[in-house]
């Protein structure tokens, strides 16, 4: 990307200027500092979106009408496949941590760089090794995996596609997930600034030490399972084979005691978002800050024991089913508690309706109902009708792209004028944005009424009372594809073209906005003492 | 979409309106709040803002009410989860098994079936084994729905309330042609649906060998239709046509004298069907693969009983 091209326009070009061992690409790529580890992350994670869309736009294009429209149903087997790996494994997981949480982070609490810079190259160094090897999967053997990003056994077990090299990439991630988690946690404890006590520090790192913690601890689950998954396919160990004494039902409850948590990983940090957009667009400080940086921390407690709610129909015991229930339910509170705190961030404030703000707030539309829809999913019968079916799908569509999403757009133009030093086109990031809802909602939401219909999912053809709502899902698509389009031809123009902005465009409250836009090399000439909350902001009058 | 149309879809219903209204009350609140909020103090309508750190009374409401609302949520889902869970003793017990990618269901008189049949107004206990990977029986119009999990038997009941033709669906992913893993639920009065199992039943014991010799040219006539019904009920249809279209595996028509290349232990070698070959390829098609396909198809070694092959093999001859 033109980062040279930057520097040879701005005029604080801060720590792109930054001479070091390096020069040219390997001063990016084998450079230590938060700041550029962070960009790395985001290019690669936004390349890699863009291939997780392209792959969604042919899945909804070839549901536009019953039976074959482009692909046959192996093709569209795999594409679902590498659809879903691309979107968790590879953009929403390290999303928001990797990308804004190591540009962020350690600006947020005053640091110079996280804990252990070295570690986080590292890290940075295995999600490319993590992609080189999901590629070679698409490319070698016999065929691209076509198990469904779960990998259930025994189908993963047995099929003849190239599973094992897919899973293995997902095993590597893994472990780039796990040295950002134990980077953050550790920066977090030691390394705020003099005077910044755990109550002072903002609701992003917040978010980002309860996601830290479920990453440490839930990925050396999905590690082990997926390596148990090799040892099938290669040995034929058995651990999940009935014939051999194994139990199918034993792979889902490993897999899912990672990837629930897992959930949370995606949602905790856009939360954080949130909770720092709003007060900046509000002017005014945050409503309930305790109650918002408990909930992260219940959330991700919770959130770690409610894995058997993706198994009520596979056949494990009916006590399970109704205590994993009970505590899917209970899982719920601390996300509400969320919600009314920021709707009430915005009582008495003095509001400015910039495009991060018009993010945070369909985060706040969009997040509620997926979570409502999450509750229909939670009560015990309900969910026998609708699991498996396109209800699911739209319903995690909504929580992980409507939330999640939504959570790093707000992000990427909340915090761009501060990583670039430039100011993008207002008028049309807003247009993008209404694209974006307006398409986002067309695409999505019909699965709500699909699947109550009684739609299931991974279906490459359907019966032709479905066809109204597949079709106008899929138009909707189109909507959104337009949307991102132009959101992103914005931000793109404006790394070169965009109106130089001062140190703080928004009139923020957090540490960030006290630097120079680009920040400087290691954030700060002195490290700052900190003597009051977050969210103090000039002018606000005190209750 | 919201009818009644077995016992279960009722107590599934009632949960989900539960829900749903309240849900809705939620999302209009917070949105409603969200807007007013956000058009009250506007810049230009509030320059100062006020800085309110919470309130202690707010976030103990706003606690305590979603959780009691979320409970009785769970409890209303609980409740009808235990009534699915609960089959009665006197219900009519039906053997389903599921395979890539076809439906099989057994009664208790031997007859099998393709297509679930089922009397209107009888509890039906389905019990559930799956051959080969998981697969989920789903009937939408019934709204119920359980897995099939290889070495497990689990089970669904229902009771239907009207007669007709309901969609059964495979809800669980199971591989290339998991979206046309697809079935029939028939529901018929009480005595329209005996006779159909009467009629099914003579089917069964029409194994028995004709007694007349005379009649061997009537006998191999009710063989080959036997075999086709075989093919249907034994999953064989849901892999291979019988017009020539490549599906997961080669097709039936003609199959019977053609001339194909198998491949075994890699190396490839040209084979004539006849009826030796079709005999080894259905019961261990493991061993030698027809060139340029998968091997999917599971042994029929303990599926298929002698004559029910030699049905399926006297069907199989006369494909032209």
């Amino acid at each position: 990307m033109g980062n040279r091209a930057i520097a040879e326009h701005a005029p604080a070009a801060g720590f792109y200027e930054e001479k070091g061992r390096f020069s040219g690409l390997f001063a990016w790529i084998f450079s230590t500092d938060h700041k550029r580890i962070g960009l790395l992350y985001m290019i690669s994670i936004l390349i890699l979106f863009s291939v997780g869309v392209v792959f969604g736009f042919l899945m909804r294009l070839e549901l536009v009408s019953p039976g074959k429209t482009i692909m046959e149903p192996q093709t569209y087997n795999s594409i679902f496949t590498l659809h879903g790996v691309i979107m968790i494994f590879l953009f929403i997981i390290p999303g928001l941590p990797a990308a804004f949480g190591n540009f962020f982070l350690p600006i947020q609490i005053g640091a110079r760089d996280v804990a252990f810079p070295r570690l986080n190259l590292l890290s940075w160094w295995l999600y490319i090794s993590g992609v080189v090897f999901a590629l070679l999967a698409l490319f070698t053997g016999s065929g691209p995996p076509d198990t469904g990003w779960t990998f259930y056994a025994p189908y993963s077990t047995q099929t003849g596609t190239n599973v094992s090299l897919a899973v293995f990439a997902a095993f590597i991630l893994g472990f780039s997930s796990i040295l950002t988690g134990l980077n953050f946690v550790t920066t977090i404890h030691r390394l705020r600034a003099p005077g910044m006590s755990w109550f002072r520090m903002p609701l992003f790192p917040w978010s980002l030490y309860a996601t830290g913690w479920v990453q440490l601890l839930a990925t050396p689950i999905i590690g082990i399972t997926l390596l148990l998954v090799i040892f099938e396919r290669l040995f034929g160990v058995g651990v999940f084979d009935p014939l051999k004494g194994g139990d199918p039902i034993l792979y889902q409850h490993l897999f899912w005691i990672y990837s629930h948590p897992a959930v949370y990983i995606m949602i905790l940090p856009a939360m954080g978002v949130i909770s720092e957009i709003i007060p900046v667009h509000a002017h005014r400080t945050i409503f309930g800050y305790r109650f918002i940086a408990y909930s992260s921390l219940a959330i991700a407690g919770l959130g770690s024991l409610v894995w058997g709610h993706h198994m009520f129909v596979s056949g494990q015991s009916y006590t399970a089913d109704v205590v994993f229930s009970l505590l899917t339910f209970l899982v719920a509170i601390p996300s509400a508690i969320k919600v009314f705190n920021w709707v009430s961030t915005l009582y008495k404030g003095s509001i400015v309706m910039e495009t991060p703000l018009l993010y945070a707030l369909s985060f706040i539309f969009l997040f509620s109902i997926g979570g409502l829809s999450g509750l229909m999913q939670g009560a015990l019968s309900v969910n026998v009708h609708i699991h498996d079916t396109a209800f699911i799908v739209g319903h995690f569509h909504y929580v992980m792209f409507g939330g999640t999403g939504f959570g790093f757009f707000g992000a990427l133009h909340h915090w761009f004028p501060k990583m670039f030093g430039r100011m993008y086109n207002k008028t049309h990031s807003r247009i993008a944005w209404f694209f974006l809802f307006v398409g986002f909602n067309m695409l999505y939401f019909p699965m709500f009424i699909l699947g109550w219909m009684g739609m299931p999912r991974r279906y490459y053809d359907y019966l032709p009372q479905f066809h109204t709502w597949h079709l106008m899902s899929t138009i909707g698509s189109w909507i959104l594809i337009s949307g991102l389009i132009l959101m992103f031809a914005n931000l793109i123009r404006s790394l070169r073209k965009g109106e130089r902005v001062g140190s703080d465009p928004w009139g923020g409250s957090t540490l960030e906005w006290s630097i120079s836009s680009p920040p400087p090399k290691e954030n700060f000439e002195e490290i700052p003492r900190i003597d009051h909350g977050p969210y103090e902001f000039k002018g606000a009058s005190k209750e | 979409m919201f009818e009644s149309l077995s016992n279960i879809a009722e107590s599934v219903n009632t949960a989900f309106f539960f829900i749903l209204v309240i849900s809705i009350a939620m999302l209009v609140l917070i949105t409603f709040l969200m807007v007013f909020f956000v058009i009250k103090y506007s810049r230009k309508r509030h320059p100062t803002s006020k800085s309110i750190e919470g309130n202690k009374l707010l976030e103990v409401v706003w606690t305590v009410v979603p959780t009691l609302l979320v409970l009785g949520m769970f409890y209303f889902g609980w409740v009808g989860y235990k009534f699915m869970k609960d089959v009665p003793e006197d219900a009519m017990v039906v053997n389903a098994t599921g395979r890539m990618w076809s439906w099989l269901f057994e009664y208790e008189n031997g007859v099998q079936s393709d297509t679930l049949w089922v009397p209107l107004g009888r509890s039906v206990h389905v019990k559930l084994e799956s051959q080969d990977v998981l697969h989920s029986f789903y009937v939408p119009a019934f709204k119920i729905k359980q897995d099939l999990v290889p070495g497990m038997t689990n089970y669904v009941w229902f009771t239907a309330k009207e007669p007709g033709e309901y969609e059964l669906f495979c809800a669980e992913y199971c591989g290339q042609r998991h979206s046309y893993m697809l079935s029939k639920v028939v529901v018929l009065p009480e005595d329209e649906f005996n006779a159909w199992l009467e009629k099914e039943a003579k089917f069964v014991s029409e194994r028995e060998p004709s007694p007349d010799a005379d009649e061997r040219e009537l006998t191999e006539a009710s063989l080959i239709r036997r075999g086709e019904r075989l093919s249907k009920i034994k999953g064989c249809s849901a892999c291979h046509s019988t017009d020539g279209s490549r599906m997961v595996g080669p097709t039936f028509k003609g199959i019977f004298g053609r001339s194909t290349v198998v491949v075994a232990n890699g190396e490839e070698r040209e084979v004539v069907v006849d009826e030796d070959y079709l005999r080894k390829a259905t019961l261990n098609p493991e061993a030698e693969i027809v060139k340029g396909f998968q091997a999917l198809m599971p042994p029929q070694r303990s599926l298929l009983d002698d004559e029910e092959l030699d049905a399926i093999i006297e069907y199989l001859k006369q494909l032209k």
